[in-house]
């Protein structure tokens, strides 16, 4: 597959020859034509598909690839809409332009929140639907023939007794009248779009070495700059001895950053970098450095949710009628729980060239995943007009949030590096896995205490819900959409808005103190609130003697979509898993159900062995309910990798602070999944006709608590993580 | 002067010997299919094959490679590379593909040596390879098809 991402490729179009036809949206959200030309002055037009006077039909990328499958998934509908094979459409990542390639449910140019099928679904069935008539047309129109009668296949308008490539009518095409509401195609003549076996677009570079992620570019006259970073945030250089790097055969400078929070190490070659990083030696100000531990932080987040919360989020019933309803229940189940701080740790180290262009300009090359933040950011840290700021997008090996970050963080950094050098020749900013890992940007550590209230026929009458943890939009440009009244939503996200009709809800909210800077983390909010409301149901259904699934789907009786969506995996997930059959001996299974991201997921997993001498994963079966799915391998790949990424940190995963400092470094202490983990994973998908709904991030919630409330079935309920720290070993 | 061969082209080195082999590959050779995950031997991006067996080269100094041929992903044609390249493709392995080289190189070493490994032998050999994005019930899958592809 070939990745074009230059500018110029995109303005000349990949191949020899130039573009003659482009199909994209105005900003009117009308469809429009124009020659490549004229794409590149016009630029209230968004092309999604060109096609080259040869026919090679390319699908413009606006949403980067981080293994989710988005340029297999939009490209499927750019091929599907042109009856093409989807192997023979090129792709090509759309270049940083905030005003084209916005994502509509973010608002502006980036990938996240599991929203690239869901925007551009009808965006680009619509533009591969117009070009697809815009050639038939054009081809009638030289026939002499009715449109009606033509029909166009893999690359040839055929019909009315006549047959020729669409290379002999593209440049005419371009000429045709755009069609307002182009005909989109049945979906009983689908041949694409849910269908099985369909390879994945973006496979063959990955498995020959040949696809090309950011830590790959190798840039004429490039340097190479590790980082000293300051050893506890706020930690200031007050002096650094370079002499012991002077030895190192490829290191050619070290220099402070701009506000001392560390030494840049330029080198021309990247293990020159990392030596000479490592025969620095740097006197450091810890005067405004942090020094409390997480030891520190926890203790006080349980405090805060053993008082009354600052934010109140639900009140169904006000505090004191909930502390009443509580008193007076039959029985009252209750538990704490904490989440830590975790790492992303996408297999990448994060990394960023920034490449000197002829007019002063730079190009920024980056698995970049917020564009549009990172454009006009490096802009302002370079000084420089933002017209005069390019960013190549490459393939990202990995993100879960990472790269989705506000401040830009590594990039920023790329560029104060190169802003330090006489800005001649490519700077290349490489992490290595102990800067990733130690590099903060972390999902936030949360506590939870939860009361629930039973009557005597184990019916909840109130639901008391604490909430504290750190605040990931405020201080940030997000606050002001994802903060409201105090409480920033993805804080609580899946407990206030829970589908389950949970009377008496009370939920409360303490904001904690920074500790670090954190971020959203693959399902973000979800990952602690799903863990706390589904083990909590779990106590619950016990507590009133009932079968976990009997009892969550009387919680969902109510009829409404969420509701009737909900239970509907939840019944596959019990079918497809062989609930209601007695697990073998020495066996325990648990079920997780949960909504994210407009995605329906549910989850069981079986273990067998014992809490002291080891439990074994045997199984994790999954049932997903995410609209239209385009591609329904992706969905399971998805589906597989977020199960994956959501048990392996709740079984042994913690970032932790000791004195300010993090503790983990590298795989060996914030260990990842294994193989031998989990012995297998089997996702069914509940076939729907709503729009299509995110699959990156829904697969993870219910992974952990499922796999909680398998190992309480072996005698050990688990309500503090990572589960190996807390009574429980692994096999 | 270190001599030795990567895809059966002959290659000297005359730099730091305590080098390790991953970064001549990637900034001296400029293969990068190769990759950089941890430098410490824990996660297995980075896996060669060093006259033929696995080996990873965050850990292997150049001064160790006199006279040894090293493979790499670009240079894969044994029937075993082709038949694992081709399960990876038939069973969509890949997510962000990052850690891929280095699972394809430790399967082919896999099935080089015991070409139909039982599900547990695979777990074992396939351990020390991480993969963030959890691919990991793919790959299994796609090594056993690589072994029937061998078969055929």
């Amino acid at each position: 597959m070939t990745l074009t991402t230059s500018r110029r490729n995109f303005l000349i179009g990949a191949g020899a020859s130039a573009t003659a036809l482009v199909i994209g949206l105005k900003a009117s959200g009308a469809l429009a034509a124009t020659p490549e030309a004229a794409a590149a002055a016009e630029t209230s037009f968004t092309p999604f598909v060109r096609i080259s006077a040869e026919g090679k039909i390319t699908a413009v990328i606006k949403h980067f690839e981080m293994g989710q499958g988005t340029t297999t998934g939009l490209t499927s509908l750019i091929a599907e809409e042109l009856n093409a094979d989807l192997q023979d459409v090129d792709v090509a990542f759309a270049p940083s332009n905030n005003d084209l390639y916005k994502n509509l449910a973010m608002g502006m140019q980036g990938t996240g929140g599991s929203t690239a099928m869901a925007n551009s679904y009808q965006q680009y069935r619509r533009a591969g639907a117009a070009a697809r008539e815009m050639l038939i047309a054009a081809a009638a129109e030289k026939w002499n023939v009715s449109a009606a009668d033509l029909t166009l296949s893999d690359g040839v308008i055929s019909g009315a007794g006549k047959s020729a490539p669409i290379a002999d009518f593209v440049t005419a095409a371009a000429e045709m009248p755009v069609p307002a509401e182009p005909k989109l195609k049945d979906p009983s003549d689908f041949r694409i779009i849910g269908k099985t076996g369909i390879r994945r677009r973006d496979t063959s570079g990955k498995i020959n070495g040949t696809a090309q992620f950011g830590m790959d570019l190798h840039l004429p006259g490039q340097i190479i700059v590790a980082v000293l970073h300051a050893p506890r945030t706020g930690a200031k250089v007050a002096s650094f001895d370079a002499s012991g790097a002077e030895e190192v055969a490829g290191f050619i400078e070290a220099k402070a950053k701009q506000d001392n929070s560390g030494v840049f190490v330029y080198a021309t070659d990247t293990w020159s970098a990392f030596q000479a990083r490592e025969a620095l030696s740097v006197e450091w100000n810890f005067d405004a450095a942090e020094s409390r531990g997480t030891d520190d932080i926890r203790a006080e987040m349980m405090t805060m949710v053993n008082s009354d919360p600052e934010f109140t989020v639900k009140a169904d019933l006000s505090q004191q009628e909930a502390a009443d309803a509580l008193a007076s229940a039959d029985q009252v189940i209750e538990a704490e729980f904490w989440f830590p701080n975790l790492a992303h740790a996408a297999m990448e180290p994060l990394n960023c060239t920034i490449s000197p262009r002829e007019d002063g300009g730079i190009i920024l090359h980056d698995g970049c995943q917020f564009p549009a933040l990172v454009h006009p950011t490096i802009a302002g840290v370079l000084n420089l007009d933002p017209s005069k700021v390019e960013i190549r997008t490459l393939l990202a090996g990995g993100s879960f949030g990472r790269r989705a970050n506000a401040e830009s963080d590594y990039n920023v950094e790329a560029a104060l590096a190169y802003a330090l050098t006489d800005r001649t020749k490519p700077v290349k900013m490489v992490w290595s896995r102990e800067d990733d890992v130690r590099g903060g940007y972390y999902r936030p550590a949360f506590a939870h205490k939860v009361r629930v209230g039973l009557d005597a026929s184990g019916t909840i009458v109130a639901w008391d819900h604490r909430i504290a943890g750190q605040s990931i939009a405020k201080g940030t440009m997000f606050e002001n959409f994802m903060v409201h009244e105090g409480v920033d939503h993805t804080s609580v996200e899946g407990i206030p808005d829970t589908p389950y009709a949970i009377p008496g809800l009370h939920v409360g909210l303490t904001d904690s103190k920074p500790l670090s800077k954190v971020l959203w983390w693959r399902s973000v909010g979800n990952t602690h609130t799903a863990y706390v409301m589904e083990t909590m149901l779990d106590m619950v259904a016990k507590a009133a003697g009932q079968d976990p699934v009997d009892y969550r789907l009387k919680l969902l009786a109510g009829g409404t979509a969420d509701q009737n969506r909900l239970a509907g995996v939840l019944r596959e997930v019990a079918d497809k898993s062989g609930w209601s059959n007695k697990a073998p001996e020495g066996h325990a299974r648990g079920v997780a159900v949960h909504k994210s991201f407009g995605s329906y997921v549910a989850e069981i997993v079986e273990v067998s062995g014992t809490v002291e001498d080891g439990v074994k994963i045997e199984k994790v079966t999954c049932a997903v309910d995410c609209g239209i799915v385009i591609n329904p391998d992706v969905v399971i790949a998805q589906m597989e990798g977020g199960i994956g990424y959501g048990i392996g940190h709740v079984m042994r995963n913690a970032i932790t602070f000791d004195g300010g400092e993090v503790v983990q470094s590298n795989f060996y202490d914030y260990e990842p999944l294994r193989m031998p983990d989990i012995a297998a994973i089997d996702v069914h998908i509940v076939a729907s006709t709503d729009e299509p709904t995110g699959v990156g991030e829904p697969g993870v919630p219910p992974s952990g608590p499922a796999l909680a409330n398998a190992i309480a079935g072996l005698g050990k309920r688990v309500t503090h993580l990572p589960m190996v720290e807390n009574g429980v070993t692994f096999l | 002067m270190t001599k030795f061969t990567i895809n059966g082209t002959e290659h000297a080195f005359e730099g730091d010997p305590y080098m390790p082999l991953l970064w001549y590959l990637r900034d001296f050779a400029q293969m990068t299919g190769t990759k950089f995950g941890c430098g410490v031997g824990s996660c297995g991006a980075c896996t060669v094959h060093l006259d033929g067996e696995p080996v990873r080269s965050c850990q292997t100094f150049m001064s160790d490679i006199e006279g040894s041929s090293i493979t790499t992903i670009e240079g894969l044609e044994s029937k075993a590379s082709k038949a694992v390249q081709q399960a990876w493709d038939e069973m969509n392995v890949v997510q962000c593909g990052y850690c891929q080289s280095g699972q394809i190189m430790q399967a082919v070493g896999l099935l080089v040596s015991n070409p139909k490994p039982e599900l547990s032998e695979i777990d074992e050999y396939m351990a020390g390879n991480a993969c963030r994005c959890a691919t990991y019930q793919r790959i299994r899958g796609a090594i056993v098809r690589a072994s029937e592809l061998m078969e055929a």
